[in-house]
């Protein structure tokens, strides 16, 4: 199953210092790791949620760090881009994996797949022997949609006032972290659903 | 993109004030006691839950707010249901009166109370009553509930599975079997939500049941599988999708061999149930017979089989084509999952995995399908008796080769090799011949993969690759700029009109130098350690020294580097460690010029050079002449101070008869001098002023390497004791050119003083200078003959009278 989806920023950007990355959305399935382990019983709520949003920005931090790396190295020139051409901007995304090895955040190893589309980032915290090929087609629909219903291309703050419509898309197409095999008809169909939603 | 309004909103959500807040939570509850919920709800909550996630620290909603918010779970609307659950997981677990309100106002559990219930479970308690609760829907579910209730239900099961498996009763195991098995092989074959057959004027006595269709529009002839279209599904379709996507999970927590002790009854079972079915041709009635956790195993064989005589076909639309190509790769670790359990299907999946090998191993486009398969032929080729050579060849000789630049097939082979590390030492140990195909991948994304290296990079250091593979090594950089020409010069045209002409690339180009790029390019090791013409590569490749790629490269080398030294010195032996000093002593000077690259790599030479002669001291009579011969050219006091001082440190301390009996007096005597006229050289006045100075660390070293070879040979004492007594003159009278800092100067001369006054007593000089091993390893607390204690008993009893 997918552990954990996020939106972040990357890349340097006038609103934040260097190096400063955001969380513009997160949502972690299923329930808190540490709940279950043997260690670290002694912690109360409070502790548990602070533990877990570290965590969340721990897999930002290093989607950040691989997202500028792997620009760097590649050199290619970020193009602005305006509403409207989210099929474009998801063509010449910058996409890979990072390996987060156990307990680094998470208690077993986790493969990280991120896309990075500008200044945004999208990354999936997947375990190891999910369908990776999958979870890259998943990831790349999710961001199509998140991009589209949410304008993020332009300046807007949906992300943060209607994240209600990621949590909706999400129970549509990575119900509690279930990658799904969907064909296109299946994949029309709850899209339509999200759709729906998405004009009330 | 993100714009400071977002962040402004962000920073007003952290930073709301208590009385603010307060009011904002009266608001709140105000609106929801109204009867309609409109717009303003809607946004106030969504508000909240910025809110609250904004900040890592957790607020208190007041408890009338929290009662409200639980009410709206069980809203027909359903973003009410999203947002209430949204906010809840923001909170502190819910209290037992809180789940209790859940139980029985909540009813069917839907799916955003089930999350709810699972984000904030505390106990493995909570799980089991969540999956409890979701069986008894699965079980007793009235007809007429809508065609959605159920389908969160596997995906909620899955969840749970994940993290702890024991929530599952076998009573639970075997109903899921059952529901599973109808899901995947018995869902319905004709078109769901009142399909019609197309036609416009049509009654209702003309809507006849339309079949589903395959991918490239032909009318399906079998089961129903997510590689079926239909203009709409019913809801046992939406269940076999569902099913499918968990099945892979559920064989492997369920299905292992090694779990637990009931495996071994149900192993002698299936053993026998499954050569009984092997016999037979794969028809439902005969699986009936069959235990529904044999029996489901049976039909996810099936289904794998199908998917991939579906994958066959040319999908009509592009979204679908990749959905075919990750069912191949989920029905061949399906496979391979079903075959471990049951050894006796090997013989019957081998022919469709051989197949499909053979159907695809032409396309790089499927490379990512050919992992699993190559897992297949890994776990079960030797089984069957099949020849894996073409499929290693494929994976190692061919895929990093053409694919280096692919970050997840880099990901998924390097995650193959770690996890398969120890069969493959085993069974393919010519897999390490592959070194130089399989650096490509770092060469090209070092920091996405480095760490797949720190764990692979042991295991390729062998006493047959040892040498190749530091050359390789230290020339990383080299292939990186070496790959990036290759993808330049496929791209680019020949020439560039008015473009900047990248000397390299037209370098890369030229046919005399093909041989050097083409040896950077090499697949496979043992076609020679490097080449002749090392230095005219890397001034061909200057300009790439740049390059970000092959910058990210550099810095990656270093670690790597420790880590193969780490290891070599466990699988060398001395010879093998001689020829390496050699290889770090001559390559200490061809390496690509980037900066601080150089400096990093002698920094690591440096430690492990003093480390392997600590470990055979004799290395160092071995190589003697080879050290002297670097150790006597006064360039490198200056351009590679790090090193330099290390070999004289070693050849001072390592260079005496108690660590080699073929160290010959005339051998000190030559060593001496050698590094006596260095000494002389570095310190003369004559050197111009203005030039820079010899770091003080290499003036002592050689000071103390030549004050330590003549404690071993008392005739060169007198000349040490000249040259320390005239140092201390010429510093006297001021400042020297050869040294500019004052503290230096004093704490050299200070270290001359010392080893002159030392070495005025020849023998105290020996066994400060030279301690031989006794006293350098001491071990009185171990023999039991100088033992302490003892002694001290001894004494005791001696002088106490009795």
């Amino acid at each position: 199953m997918v552990r954990c989806f996020l939106i972040h920023t990357v890349c340097p950007i006038s609103a934040l210092s260097a190096g400063e990355c955001r969380v513009l959305y997160s949502r972690v399935f299923g329930p808190d790791e540490t709940v279950l382990s043997e260690e670290l019983q002694e912690l109360n709520p409070e502790e548990r949620r602070l533990l877990q949003k570290e965590k969340v920005a721990v897999v930002a931090r290093q989607v950040h760090s691989a997202v500028t790396l792997s620009r760097e190295a590649s050199g290619r020139q970020l193009v602005e881009m305006v509403p409207g051409e989210e099929v474009l901007a998801l063509q010449d995304a910058d996409s890979g994996v990072v390996r987060l090895r156990a307990g680094d955040p998470f208690n077993e190893e986790m493969s990280v797949l991120w896309l990075g589309v500008h200044s945004l980032g999208f990354a999936m915290v997947c375990e190891p022997h999910e369908n990776l090929l999958l979870a890259e087609g998943t990831l790349r629909n999710l961001s199509r949609h998140c991009l589209e219903h949410l304008h993020m291309l332009g300046p807007g703050s949906e992300v943060l006032l209607k994240s209600s419509r990621i949590d909706v898309l999400l129970s549509r197409l990575l119900p509690h972290g279930q990658l799904l095999f969907l064909n296109h008809r299946f994949a029309q169909s709850l899209e339509k659903e999200v759709a729906a939603y998405m004009a009330k | 993109m993100y714009s400071h309004g977002s962040e402004s909103l962000i920073k007003q959500a952290r930073e709301i004030q208590e009385p603010e807040l307060q009011k904002f939570y009266s608001r709140l509850v105000k609106l929801l006691q109204g009867k309609e919920l409109g717009h303003e709800t809607v946004d106030s909550l969504q508000r909240l839950h910025l809110i609250l996630s904004a900040t890592k620290y957790t607020r208190t909603l007041p408890s009338e707010l929290r009662t409200r918010l639980l009410s709206l779970l069980s809203s027909p609307v359903e973003q009410l249901q999203v947002l209430s659950s949204a906010v809840l997981r923001e909170m502190p677990p819910l209290s037992a009166e809180e789940l209790n309100y859940i139980q029985e106002n909540v009813g069917q559990l839907n799916s955003q109370t089930a999350a709810l219930l699972l984000s904030k479970a505390g106990t493995r308690a909570d799980l089991s009553s969540v999956c409890a609760q979701l069986l008894r829907g699965l079980d007793n579910r009235p007809s007429e509930a809508p065609a959605h209730s159920l389908m969160h239900t596997l995906p909620v099961l899955n969840t749970i599975l994940t993290h702890s498996p024991e929530c599952l009763t076998e009573d639970h195991i075997t109903l899921l079997s059952k529901r599973l098995v109808d899901w995947l092989r018995y869902a319905s074959i004709v078109q769901g939500g009142g399909a019609s057959s197309g036609r416009f004027f049509t009654g209702p006595r003309s809507r006849q049941p339309v079949p589903i269709a395959e991918l490239d529009g032909m009318v399906s002839g079998d089961f129903f599988t997510v590689l079926c279209v239909g203009q709409g599904f019913t809801e046992d379709q939406w269940m076999n999708v569902y099913s499918f996507s968990m099945l892979h999970h559920w064989l492997l927590t369920y299905h292992s061999v090694s779990n637990g002790n009931s495996t071994i009854e149900t192993d002698d079972r299936s053993e026998v149930d499954g050569s009984v079915v092997s016999m037979v041709s794969a028809t439902s009635s005969s699986s009936r017979l069959l235990p529904p956790k044999e029996r489901l195993r049976e039909k996810a064989f099936q289904y794998c089989q199908r998917l991939i005589e579906q994958s066959d076909r040319k999908a009509q639309k592009k979204t679908d084509t990749e959905l075919q190509k990750a069912c191949l790769v989920e029905a061949v670790c399906i496979l391979d999952c079903v075959c471990v359990e049951d050894a006796s299907l090997v013989f019957r999946t081998f022919p469709f995995i051989k197949a499909l090998f053979g159907r695809l191993s032409a396309d790089l486009s499927f490379a990512r399908v050919l992992l699993p398969i190559a897992q297949f032929y890994l776990n079960h080729g030797e089984m069957a008796a099949v020849d894996c050579e073409s499929v290693w060849k494929l994976v190692f000789g061919q895929f990093p080769a053409e694919l280096f630049s692919d970050p997840f097939l880099a990901h998924e082979l390097l995650r193959f090799l770690r996890l398969n590390l120890e069969k493959f030492q085993l069974g393919v140990p010519q897999y390490t011949h592959f070194f130089p195909n399989l650096l490509k991948f770092l060469a090209w994304d070092s920091p996405a993969v480095v760490d797949d290296f720190v764990d692979l990079l042991p295991s390729l250091v062998t006493p047959a690759t040892a040498v190749e593979l530091l050359h390789t090594l230290l020339d990383l950089p080299c292939l990186s700029a070496t790959l990036i020409l290759q993808l330049r010069s496929t791209c680019l045209p020949i020439s560039e009109p008015g473009g900047r002409g990248l000397l390299s690339l037209d370098a890369f180009r030229n046919p005399s130098f093909r041989g050097l790029f083409l040896f950077m390019l090499r697949g496979e090791a043992g076609s020679g350690d490097t080449i002749d013409r090392l230095s005219t590569l890397h001034d061909l490749l200057a300009e790439a020294a740049d390059w970000p790629r092959v910058v990210q490269c550099a810095q990656t080398i270093p670690v790597l580097l420790h880590i193969y030294f780490n290891t070599v010195v466990t699988v060398a032996d001395e010879k093998l460690l001689a020829h390496l000093i050699l290889v770090m002593l001559e390559r200490s000077s061809i390496l690509l010029n980037i900066p601080t690259y150089i400096k990093e790599i002698h920094r690591v030479f440096s430690c492990h050079l003093l480390r392997m002669c600590k470990l055979h001291p004799s290395l160092v009579v071995d190589q003697s002449h080879e050290l002297l011969e670097f150790a006597g050219i006064p360039g490198n006091v200056y351009s590679k101070e790090e090193l330099y001082t290390h070999v004289v440190w070693v050849l001072g301390e390592y260079l005496s008869v108690s660590c080699d009996s073929r160290c010959s007096v005339s051998l000190i005597t030559s060593c001496f001098e050698t590094l006596e006229a260095v000494l002389f050289e570095i310190t003369s006045s004559g050197t111009p002023p203005g030039t820079v100075c010899p770091a003080p660390r290499v003036i002592t070293t050689l000071m103390s390497a030549l004050a330590k070879l003549a404690s071993r040979s008392h005739d060169l004492i007198p000349r040490v004791s000249l040259f320390l007594s005239k140092l201390r003159t010429v510093t006297r009278g001021g400042s020297v050119a050869w040294c500019s800092d004052e503290e230096d100067l004093v704490a050299i001369v200070t270290r001359g003083e010392e080893l002159w006054s030392l070495l005025k007593a020849p023998s105290v000089a020996q066994s400060v200078l030279t301690p031989s091993p006794h006293i350098t390893t001491p071990q009185w607390h171990r023999d039991t003959n100088v033992a302490m204690p003892l002694q001290l008993r001894a004494l005791t009893s001696l002088t106490h009278p009795q």
